[in-house]
């Protein structure tokens, strides 16, 4: 009876198991390193990077698979869908996933820090962040937030002994938690009006249905989207970025930098796009207001930091207004795609080349042992390689061609200039102004390794380890590609999410 | 060889310095002989390649685009490489070519501090690409790209390299530069869609906007932001306070960069692309074009009588002659768009000359200051020569170069072309003529000061003051026989100019240029400069 009883209560859906293939890489390998930590303790340290980091490339496998297969597959009712968008998404949170395990690797290990459970956690956050490229249903991005975040939370405190770093971990956990709080009552109100937590059906309620409260309406959309320019640190929710970036471990720092804000963009795009796609009125100009806010902010506080770090976290804010800025017009007719695909490439050169500028500052921090500004003068003295490439990633950072970075800025104007409404024009010159102040502060930091005394005249080199390297190669030779053959990004980023609204 | 140079001539010689820099990063960077030798053998080579492409060239229709190239480049934009050289491209594009290897020799024994040839070398290779390859460019989005390829490089000598007060003027002129290529950009894109253009190449751009037309408000915005971003380059008063600061600051090669080519990456902007495209716009602007040349012309000039620093007076007269290119240009006639090409090429060839003298007196005497120089002529009896000449060239005497950049620029204003006002034009000319006065003034007191005399004490017996030096010889060397050769023939540069400059007017404005310049040189009583010119293209043509 009871058996009979359960049942029916719970129906097994159908799992394609090929398409959750990368999730589940990334689980058995994150509690295959708990497990080797529980039987061979210390023995198993030096590995446990290395294991890590070929569980995300193993993950890649099913993900290239899946694109070579190139069928949308739909899971549970349209909550999970695995389409060009989540792929291409998927690869750049495991490249950048990979990424970060390389940087991470000596420095964790050189801190003396506890190492199976950082990179426990790491995979864990990456797979809620794989989760939310797929999530189509509230819930389902509710939980990949979630999964992605409370793992986050964690690593940034991971210095205990140092103040600053827990200051951090438990400002980023209660500013997190709050912005969740927010959402969540965004998206009550989303079911509560539509009935529905689906983002595909909710869209077709706000279309079709009769809409009983405007203003219901508009409040649950104000609300997530505050909720997730949080986790972008988009102006004026972005407070606790600087103190974040700054206490937690560099390259803590550089994943939260990259791969968390990309996480919160992917998701404002899934409710953009899917769910609220004719409820640009009330979006637009909200993002608007945000893109501008952050851009404009971000740079003239950035350029006042002496702090590499806090400059990185007020450049990424600024940043973050680029990345925003054509979904301000994206509800224009036309230009729906074309505004998704640059956010896309943005996101993609954005994470090489953000990447690219933390593995030098670590790498440069060894030797200097801080992260201010001026302990870097002069580097180009003792290390030339690294100050060439810091220059790389900078210089793509303001967008100046052939470095990737001018061809993400590229189509971000492209898409504000072909809106053809005064507001995107307005936004597309407050760009621009933008993208000469930014300039500022990237060109003054690379001046000054370049052609300032080092401090004290220390000259000796610094020491590099090959997995460093070889994360700075990556992140260099993929900045590079990207603005030489744009066509790359450009091929994959062109996808549309919008087939799967109606 | 002729399929070959045809095909893949302009893509090699763009790419030719990036090579060489990738072959130079792979030697120890303590191998500085062999840097130089593979710095100076890559320039050679992009030289050899450029006589090549000239050999191949065909001088009967230097109004169409040669060995042109066309592949799709970056398809989700619609953006192609484009590549292509006429009249108006190739003088400039073989000045570079010129100039690149002649400053790597200028600098083989006299590096700037501090010093490191390998990094020195690689940024100017750097920027022979980012140079030759916006002179070839023929689609936007790449003109732009190349566009700021330059300015990195730049950036680095000029805070590297520079002098005391480096960090400040390689900031300045990034960002000044920067911000006009931004506005630029978004006018290019603006462009490509108010027109309903098919890609960003130029001629589908010229085709769109003529056939579907671009309303007057949004052309005159358009041309605007161009006008920003190349006016800044240039510079136009009043966006030229970054210029003397960059020139002052940049090591002496730098200086001859940016002088001989970078300036000239804007003028050429106007002729290439704003102008052509826009054209009505640019008759609506030509006015105002033309009166902030002229005041940069006067303000130029009075700067220049004000400065007592030698390389900050020879920046300031940059500013100056740099106005009457734009007044040339914003005449927007045939006449005065050639006397435009050629006076960037000759400001490019005597300026840059001053700029070497500049540095080769700074290394011997340790000061610019002109207060403290003077008796060159005596202790360096060469290098005063040379100075000398690289002057009188300078301020526009005939017989050398920079005559025939000013003076037919000057005359061009007035009769400027249809729909421009007359009146409003000939006041130009008459100021810039008293520009030229100007000129004369202080360039022969710089002369004075600097040269005549004799030593001051504090040199007299210094024993570092040497006469020209065989590195500086043969660097200095092809410089000077041009700026003769171009002002006892300056064919040389019209004869290449003049067709690529009838057919791009044609085709914008719509007005028979060489009716016009017939008309204007007989009205101007000057037949015998065109007669000669036509005379010769009537004998070409003969054989």
């Amino acid at each position: 009876m009871t058996t009979q009883l359960l049942t029916l209560a719970f129906e097994r859906p159908a799992i394609d198991w090929h398409a959750v293939a990368p999730e589940l890489t990334l689980l058995a390998v994150g509690c295959l390193i708990t497990l080797i930590d529980i039987i061979f303790l210390e023995k198993a340290r030096p590995y446990t990077a290395t294991l890590a980091g070929l569980g995300v490339l193993a993950t890649a496998i099913p993900i290239i698979t899946l694109a070579m297969d190139g069928v949308d597959r739909v899971l549970f009712d349209g909550a999970y869908v695995v389409d060009d968008f989540a792929l291409f998404t998927k690869a750049i949170f495991l490249i950048s996933g990979y990424v970060v395990i390389l940087l991470s690797t000596n420095y964790v290990a050189e801190g003396d820090y506890w190492e199976n459970e950082y990179y426990g956690l790491l995979l864990a956050s990456l797979m809620g962040m794989v989760m939310m490229s797929s999530s189509r249903d509230l819930i389902s991005i509710f939980v990949a937030l979630e999964l992605l975040s409370i793992p986050a939370y964690l690593m940034v405190a991971w210095r205990k002994r140092d103040a600053r770093s827990n200051e951090a971990g438990l400002k980023y956990y209660l500013m997190g938690v709050f912005a969740s709080a927010v959402m969540l009552y965004g998206m009550s109100l989303l079911f509560g009006v539509s009935g529905s937590t689906q983002l595909s059906e909710i869209s077709n309620f706000l279309t079709n249905g009769t809409v009983s409260s405007v203003s219901a309406i508009t409040l649950a959309i104000v609300f997530v989207v505050a909720g997730f320019a949080f986790k972008v640190s988009a102006a004026p929710f972005h407070t606790w970025a600087p103190d974040v970036y700054e206490g937690a471990p560099t390259p803590v720092t550089a994943f939260l930098s990259v791969a968390s804000k990309t996480a919160g963009f992917i998701a404002l795009l899934q409710l953009i796009y899917v769910g609220f796609h004719n409820q640009s009125d009330v979006y637009e100009p909200l993002i608007w207001i945000l893109a501008a806010a952050s851009m404009t902010f971000g740079n003239l506080v950035a350029l006042k930091q002496t702090n590499i770090v806090r400059m990185m976290a007020y450049s990424g804010v600024a940043q973050t207004g680029f990345i925003l800025a054509p979904l301000a017009v994206a509800g224009h007719a036309g230009l729906e795609d074309q505004a998704l695909s640059a956010v896309l490439t943005y996101l993609a050169i954005y994470a090489a080349m953000n990447l690219g500028a933390f593995a030098v500052i670590i790498t440069l921090s060894r030797k200097t042992g801080s992260a201010e500004i001026e302990s870097f003068n002069g580097a180009f003295r003792y290390a030339p390689a690294m100050t060439v490439s810091m220059a790389f990633f900078l210089f793509s950072l303001a967008g100046i061609p052939p470095l990737g970075g001018w061809f993400a800025k590229f189509e971000v104007f492209s898409v504000l200039a072909s809106s053809d409404d005064v507001w995107g024009y307005a936004l597309a010159v407050i760009a621009a102004i933008n993208s000469v102040i930014a300039l500022y502060y990237y060109a003054s930091v690379a001046r000054r390794m370049w052609a300032d005394e080092a401090p004290e005249n220390d000259l000796t080199p610094v020491s590099t380890t090959s997995s460093l390297v070889s994360a700075l190669a990556i992140c260099a030779i993929v900045t590079l590609a990207f603005g030489v053959v744009p066509q790359i990004v450009g091929r994959f980023a062109d996808v549309t999410l919008l087939t799967l609204g109606g | 060889m002729e399929n070959f140079i045809n095909d893949w001539g302009l893509t090699v010689t763009t790419f030719l310095p990036m090579v060489g820099v990738a072959v130079m990063l792979l030697i120890p960077k303590a191998q500085e002989e062999l840097h130089k030798k593979a710095a100076l053998a890559t320039s050679l080579l992009v030289a050899v390649m450029g006589i090549l492409i000239l050999t191949q060239f065909d001088f009967d229709a230097t109004g169409q685009l040669q060995f042109a190239v066309d592949h799709i480049w970056i398809d989700v934009i619609n953006s192609h490489y484009a590549m292509g050289l006429d009249g108006m491209s190739l003088p400039l594009v073989l000045l570079t070519m010129l100039v690149v290897p002649l400053c790597i020799i200028y600098s083989w024994n006299h590096f700037p501090e501090p010093q490191n040839p390998k990094a020195f070398l690689i940024l100017i290779l750097v920027l022979e690409t980012g140079m030759i390859g916006t002179f070839m460019a023929q689609d936007l989005v790449l003109f732009f790209v190349f566009f700021e390829v330059v300015l990195l490089p730049m950036f680095f000598m000029i805070a590297v390299w520079g002098g005391d007060d480096r960090r400040y003027a390689s900031l300045k002129f990034f960002l000044y530069t920067l911000f006009g290529s931004a506005l630029m950009l978004v006018s290019f894109l603006a462009l490509y869609f108010l027109s309903g253009s098919e890609s960003f190449v130029l001629s589908d751009l010229i085709a769109a906007v003529s056939s579907n037309g671009i309303s007057r408000t949004a052309g005159l915005w358009i041309f605007a932001g161009m006008f920003l971003g190349f006016g800044i380059k240039v510079p136009m008063f009043p966006f030229h306070t970054w210029l003397p600061d960059a020139h002052t600051q940049a090591p002496t090669v730098g200086s001859v960069i940016l002088a001989a080519v970078l300036l000239k990456l804007g003028t050429y902007g106007f002729i290439r692309i704003a102008i052509p495209v826009l054209p009505e716009a640019a008759v609506e602007w030509a006015p105002w074009i033309g009166l902030l040349a002229v005041i940069g012309i006067i303000y130029g000039a009075l700067g220049c009588l004000a400065q007592t620093d030698m390389k900050r007076l020879i920046a300031f007269s940059s500013v100056a002659h740099m106005g009457f290119v734009m007044l040339g240009i914003s005449t927007l006639t045939d006449f005065g768009i050639n006397a435009a090409i050629m006076g960037m090429v000759a400001h490019g060839l005597i300026t840059g000359m001053l700029f070497f003298i500049a540095g080769s007196v700074k290394e011997r005497y340790h000061t610019l200051d002109i207060n403290r120089l003077g008796g060159l002529l005596i202790q360096a009896p060469r290098m005063g020569w040379i100075f000398g000449l690289c002057v009188m060239a300078s301020l526009g005497l005939p017989g050398l170069a920079g005559f025939w950049g000013e003076f037919p620029a000057i005359l061009s204003a007035y009769n400027p072309g249809n729909g421009l006002p007359v009146t409003t034009f000939r006041v130009f000319m008459v100021i810039s003529a008293l520009g030229t006065v100007l000129a004369a003034g202080y360039l022969l007191w710089l002369l004075q000061r600097a040269a005549f005399g004799t030593p001051k004490d504090e040199f007299a017996e210094d024993p570092s003051i040497t006469d020209v030096t065989k590195h500086e010889w043969i660097s200095w060397a092809p410089f000077l026989a041009l700026i003769v050769a171009i002002g006892i023939y300056p064919n040389l540069i019209f004869r290449v100019t003049d067709g690529a400059v009838d057919a791009s007017l044609n085709d914008c404005l719509q007005v028979n240029a060489s009716e016009l310049t017939a008309e204007q040189a007989e009205a101007l009583g000057c037949a015998s400069i065109y007669n000669l010119h036509e005379d010769h293209e009537d004998h070409a043509a003969g054989e």
